[in-house]
């Protein structure tokens, strides 16, 4: 019992951390006031980068990068368009998710079916040897551990820094931070690097450790459920790795239903983490002025310094 | 440096220009990508954009591919002018395809007139009701409709995957997860003989003035597009913005589960586990596309109809991947975007000051 309690523990990880990577980035891009849907596109393109570079040169940190900066590249084309050239949120991210799944089925035709062995696991000495505990808290790969510094760092950054007082200023009101001399543009520029950079490293986990091989979309809108992760945690960074690991649950749930043995058509039971999304999303959004408390105020409208 | 300065009006002649230049873009772009794959750049070119059309076989084709991707790009023309953002299409298109495929298997075998009749309102109806979830959840609850309408096009994609291997499988089927083979009876009238082209061609230019008239001369019409431009303005004048979303996201699910009736008794003939090359999606581009504007969604469902057929012709005579059709559609609206940024404003040089 104690085995397999302990080997579920372990799936819900590998299944909330790219939810983690890619929802924390786009929290950053969302305080700043930008909105993009992109993140499924990001992802992807993180996913095939990552596994093309693991495959070709075997090392996983060569990977990672290669995921980080694929998914800094699309966010570039998403900023670009939008706060240089100013052109719909929406519709621009909705380009992005769709020429991210044509680019990585272009660039992953020739990986699919090739097997990675997986990031190796980061065994801390002494604690990992400990029953249980060693097993569930110090044996993993670096990005499980890498996943809560970062949200953690994130908190620290937007609650307890002046940078991230400007980037929360900038997404609440785009024009009195322009006022006050702030760099409208360039501050949203960096946050939707960021989130691209986050996104990439999210698909580098799907690709590297949770399958771990490529398939043409294979992200099977965790992107989208991201989006949703970061109005589930009311745009608040400690929510958020709460809602990812309730996702990653649910999502893990079909995995092992037949174990527990309910004879539910498997089909069915996939459809949990996108059922999951709406009733979630409807618990949290119902509240209207919790939403409105908590939103970035100028969220996904475009800001240009002469008007 | 080069600025850019916001005209004092929106310009025109950028708004026709516009997606030309995106498409030339989005041309010269591909001739790149097929120069960076290897392949010879003319013959892809040959392969990609008049092979396809170079025969009635094919010209037929462009129709049955343009029919779906402009019955549902209208509809979603009409939503997005609203602000409404359906991006569930597909799903719609899934449960359309679902509900028609039900009657049509309940009535095997009935050779009478009403059967087709009977799919297609199933089928308007089977859209409607997926898409009235994220109308209910927006109106009621605040739920945002882009995500709500996109989980729900994952649901029906397992649904219909579900349904093909249990209770809709054909039982002499060898256990294939697929429907039986519709009956004459549940089948589209084809237009030409020796191709696919059926009905839903006339159908969706009959779409194409429908949704004309109903933006341009109705006081309908009228709200959609002022609750777009300038949603308080639309309150002040009284319309009210929840039925606005219900008529859009209702608008949307019913075309775009025509659109998907249209694919199983027709071009398939029978309920399948995959019943459509993302139209569903592939409709938000071909909107964007023309301009909102049901005429312009005309022109551009042909044009991305074309980049269908033109990736399954070069995967054919060039043997490049099929993924190419995407990052084609992904380019052009890319561009497009890019492009917009002209009607608005001008390119103008920055003054050191």
């Amino acid at each position: 019992m104690n085995e397999i309690l302990i080997l579920t523990i372990l799936t819900i990880i590998t299944a909330a951390t790219p939810l983690v990577y890619a929802a924390i980035g786009e929290l950053v891009v969302e305080r700043a006031g930008v909105l993009n849907l992109g993140v499924e596109g990001m992802m992807l393109a993180g996913a095939v980068c990552s596994f093309a570079t693991a495959h070709h040169t075997g090392s996983g940190m060569a990977a990672i990068v290669a995921g980080m900066l694929a998914g800094m590249l699309m966010a570039l084309l998403f900023a670009f368009l939008t706060l240089s050239l100013q052109s719909s949120q929406v519709a621009t991210g909705l380009a992005l998710t769709i020429f991210g799944v044509g680019l990585s089925a272009l660039i992953g035709q020739s990986l699919v079916g090739i097997a990675f062995e997986g990031l190796p696991s980061l065994n801390i000495p002494m604690l990992s040897n400990l029953p249980v505990v060693g097993q569930l808290l110090f044996s993993h790969d670096i990005l499980v551990y890498g996943s809560f510094v970062l949200v953690a760092a994130v908190a620290w950054f937007l609650n307890r820094t002046r940078a991230g007082l400007v980037l929360r200023s900038v997404g609440d009101s785009h024009d009195a931070a322009h006022a006050l001399g702030l760099k409208v543009i360039r501050v949203r520029y960096c946050a939707t690097l960021f989130g691209g950079a986050c996104a990439g490293i999210g698909g580098s986990y799907l690709s590297l450790v949770y399958t771990p091989m490529w398939g043409e979309n294979m992200s099977a809108g965790r992107g989208w459920i991201a989006l949703a992760l970061v109005v589930f945690a009311v745009w608040q960074p400690g929510r958020l790795l709460l809602g990812a690991y309730l996702f990653g649950g649910i999502s893990i749930l079909q995995l092992h239903a037949q174990a527990l043995g309910i004879n539910v058509p498997s089909q069915l039971m996939s459809m949990l983490p996108y059922v999951t999304t709406i009733l979630v999303l409807v618990l949290i959004s119902r509240n209207r002025g919790r939403i409105r408390r908590n939103a970035p105020a100028s969220i996904g409208q475009p800001f240009h310094p002469t008007t | 440096m080069i600025a850019l300065q916001r005209r004092a009006h929106p310009s025109r002649l950028m708004g026709y220009l516009a997606p030309l230049i995106a498409f030339v873009l989005t041309l010269l772009s591909g001739l790149l990508l097929f120069a960076l794959l290897g392949v010879p750049i003319f013959e892809a070119f040959h392969a990609f954009f008049i092979e396809p059309i170079s025969t009635v076989y094919g010209l037929a084709e462009l129709g049955v591919k343009a029919a779906p991707l402009v019955i549902i790009g209208v509809a979603l023309s009409i939503g997005f002018r609203a602000q409404v953002w359906n991006i569930g299409a597909e799903g719609q298109l899934i449960l359309g395809g679902i509900a028609g495929a039900a009657v049509a298997l309940y009535f095997y075998e009935v050779d009478e007139w009403f059967v087709l009749p009977l799919m297609i309102l199933a089928s308007i109806l089977g859209g409607m009701l997926w898409a009235s979830v994220p109308a209910l959840l927006k109106t009621r609850f605040n739920v945002n409709e882009i995500l709500t309408s996109l989980m729900l096009t994952y649901v029906a994609a397992l649904l219909l995957s579900w349904l093909v291997s249990g209770p809709m499988r054909d039982p002499d089927g060898f256990n294939f997860p697929e429907s039986r083979l519709f009956h004459d009876a549940a089948l589209l009238p084809r237009l030409l003989s020796g191709t696919r082209l059926h009905i839903g061609a006339l159908v969706a230019l009959g779409v194409v003035v429908a949704g004309w008239l109903l933006l341009s001369k109705t006081l309908l019409g009228f709200a959609l597009r002022v609750n777009g431009a300038a949603p308080r303005a639309g309150a002040h004048a009284g319309f009210s913005q929840n039925r606005l979303v219900w008529v859009a996201l209702l608008l949307g699910g019913g075309c775009a589960g025509v659109a998907g009736l249209f694919e199983v008794a027709g071009p398939i003939g029978q309920l399948l586990p995959n019943i459509s090359p993302g139209y569903g999606f592939t409709a938000i581009i071909v909107a964007f596309l023309g301009r909102l504007h049901p005429v312009g969604v005309l022109f551009a469902g042909l044009v991305m109809a074309l980049s269908y057929l033109g990736g399954e012709s070069a995967q054919i005579t060039l043997n490049l991947p099929l993924a190419v059709t995407g990052v084609f559609q992904g380019m052009l609206l890319f561009f497009l975007l890019a492009t917009d940024v002209l009607i608005n404003y001008r390119i103008t040089r920055k003054r050191q000051s």
